[in-house]
């Protein structure tokens, strides 16, 4: 039965730990703190690249959107100005059609023309996102459909008043399965509704994601045919702006190519666009930034990590030299009954590994508390893997085996003759 | 004082051969054994005497095999006892020899129990048997009421007793003690000689060293060292 006499051997280790209590737990405090902070640093980590990755999954890592944005020389001068007002800038129905032409690493392009107006359906109203768009739309920012269809080619050939409404919107609407079909009014226009989509909305981090909570997906041509180019800035404003296209979302084929074609747009844009009218966003790029500066977070903590638990580990060796000169008695009459030397070690070697694996599991308790008050606290997510548990408490162990080998060989090494003459 | 000769054989149990043992000391060398032979049969009772610096303790050590000769042949039940190395040594103190100390050493963060099952600890007995042991050994010393103590909550007398059970767990052949009655009252101390002498009389080989003539006269046979080289013998000392 060798698994009962380990179990006596730690028994007997625990025993030995617990008549210096303070001693064995002052010196388990710097594992403790070692290990709590690899814990928290990894479930930090951990919880950053779940994130982003969640991000880049709504976003779409392949994607690139560009926006069209009064520039700053525009912004400032219209601040300037009285009266109505058109600002002119964005994205022009050429820019699409460049872009679309000159890349043969983009897989499709989708343009979009963004209207605020209100809707009503029945006795509701409420404000809502016109996006003027392509089918394409709904292939680069995939959503579930829950009921209907999403727009066809057909309908542009048609020159369908048709729209997709979102989940939200829907449900502000009060529109349901049962309302596909049924007219809504948009800005004074009729448009029927063929289908629900569910959406994402608002911001993931860095990134601006494509849909919002309550939008309305119309054919383009019918946008520009019923809205044209000259819309309110916003609902409540009399500044008018003039902008073909608000944005143009695209999607690149093979992901080496994302950084390299967003280049190759920016020089085009540059030359065509006298002043930045537009702002890309490249949400691999963003990512790689982001997991860049984890990265250096890591190493941060990670340095201070392993620090502590170095000192730690030199404190637990201390300590174990200490009781090694103070057990050198006990040691001798061990190994004057029989011990043998590798006995020996291994009983001191128990004793540091049951010392640092319990600061590890310490160490554990403190490393999952910590980020469960970041999250709490800073809102910053955080995730306790298998791994983030498993690696703290193989590393304290490991330096219990460490720090504690050197100790246990000068045990070994006591002379039973000598260590039995000491008093 | 019991001599009944019938338990004791021809057997040779210890046979020192010419054994020298030499310390450097500075440039000097000290010769704390100088060519000693000599052979203890089994079941006999020595007493090593002889003042400080006579070479009784080296020859205690030695004979212990916590300690290597420099020079000569030291057989331990016919066995060679030099040509071993520090582990198979340690396997020859735990399966033959039982020592009792002047200092009783006791490991005194272990209960009475656990002192003396650890020579069964490192036999690998199981902890149940080695309770069983613990506990018939315990009350031949008369403590089985003590076994949850401590060292220190025993009297010396106590404490010696438990050293004997100890020593007489793995049941060796051979028991060395070491003073043992250097550190208790004089009517203590015959209680604890009265205990080997009555090992003796059960077959046990008992080594002793003392330098007290009144301890020494319980055994059965009596060596004097004096310089590293046995001086005279006394008693029962047939030798072959």
């Amino acid at each position: 039965m060798k698994y009962n006499k380990f179990w006596r051997d730690v028994l007997l280790g625990v025993e030995n730990l617990l008549l210096h209590k303070l001693r064995s737990f002052l010196t388990m405090l710097g594992v403790v703190f070692g290990v709590g902070s690899v814990v928290a640093m990894l479930s930090v980590g951990e919880g950053a690249s779940k994130e982003a990755l969640e991000q880049i999954r709504k976003v779409g890592s392949n994607n690139i959107i560009i926006t069209s944005m009064k520039s700053v020389e525009e912004e400032t001068e219209t601040n300037q100005r009285r009266g109505p007002r058109i600002s002119i800038y964005g994205l022009t129905y050429k820019d699409h059609e460049r872009i679309a032409q000159t890349f043969p690493a983009i897989k499709q392009t989708v343009p979009v023309k963004l209207i605020r107006e209100e809707a009503h359906l029945g006795e509701r109203s409420m404000e809502i996102r016109i996006v003027g768009t392509t089918p394409a739309w709904f292939t680069i920012v995939r959503r579930p459909l829950l009921a209907g269809r999403t727009l066809s080619p057909s309908d542009f050939e048609g020159h369908s008043a048709v729209a997709v409404l979102t989940e939200h919107g829907a449900r502000k609407l009060l529109a349901t399965k049962n309302t596909i079909g049924e007219n809504v009014r948009i800005g004074g226009n009729n448009f029927m509704i063929i289908g629900i989509i569910k959406s994402e909305g608002g911001k993931a981090a860095d990134l601006q994601l494509p849909d919002q909570e309550v939008d309305a997906y119309i054919p383009m041509n019918i946008a520009k045919i019923y809205y044209g180019d000259i819309t309110r800035s916003s609902t409540d404003s009399s500044e008018m702006k003039q902008v073909e296209l608000d944005q143009v979302i695209l999607e690149v084929e093979d992901l080496e190519d994302v950084e390299s074609v967003a280049k190759g747009i920016e020089v085009m844009l540059e030359r065509f666009h006298a002043k930045k009218d537009y702002a890309m966003s490249v949400p691999l790029a963003l990512l790689k930034q982001a997991e860049a500066t984890k990265r250096t977070f890591n190493i941060v903590l990670g340095s201070i990590a392993c620090i502590s638990l170095l000192v730690g580990g030199i404190g637990i060796m201390n300590i174990m030299l200490a009781s090694v000169t103070e057990r050198t008695r006990e040691i001798g009459i061990r190994r004057a009954i029989g011990a043998k030397r590798k006995q020996i070690i291994t009983q001191f070697l128990i004793e540091t590994v049951v010392l640092s694996t319990l600061g590890g599991i310490v160490g554990l308790g403190l490393g999952i508390f910590i980020p469960l008050v970041i999250t709490l606290t800073a809102g910053m997510p955080t995730v306790v893997t298998p791994m983030s548990v498993m690696l703290p408490l193989f590393i304290s162990i490991a330096i219990g085996i460490v720090f504690g080998l050197y100790p246990a060989a000068r045990a070994a090494e006591v002379d039973p003759i000598i260590a039995l003459r000491h008093e | 004082m019991n001599n009944d000769p019938g338990l004791r054989s021809n057997h040779i149990m210890v046979e020192l051969d010419r054994a020298r043992k030499i310390y450097p000391m500075g440039s000097q060398e000290v010769r704390a054994l100088d060519g000693v032979s000599i052979s203890f049969r089994e079941g006999s009772f020595w007493a090593i005497m002889g003042p400080s610096g006579s070479g009784k303790s080296t020859m205690m050590n030695i004979i212990g095999c916590l300690d290597r000769l420099t020079d000569g042949r030291y057989l331990l039940e016919g066995h060679d006892v030099k040509t071993l190395d520090d582990d198979s040594l340690s396997e020859f103190r735990l399966k033959h020899l039982g020592f009792i100390f002047q200092s009783f050493n006791l490991i005194p963060q272990l209960t009475v129990q656990r002192n003396i099952e650890l020579p069964l600890y490192y036999l690998g007995w199981e902890a149940k048997e080695s309770e069983e042991r613990a506990i018939e050994l315990a009350r031949r010393v008369g403590l089985e009421e003590r076994l949850d103590h401590r060292p220190t909550e025993l009297s010396g007398g106590q404490m010696q007793r438990v050293a004997i059970a100890r020593a007489l767990a793995n049941d060796p052949q051979v028991l060395l003690a070491d003073e043992p009655t250097g550190n208790l009252d004089s009517a203590t101390g015959d209680q604890i000689l009265e205990m080997l002498v009555d090992l003796n009389n059960q077959g046990k080989t008992i080594i002793m060293v003392t330098h007290e003539d009144h301890i020494a006269a319980h055994a059965r046979s009596r060596l004097h060292m004096k310089d590293g080289v046995i001086e005279r013998l006394e008693g029962e000392t047939d030798e072959v």
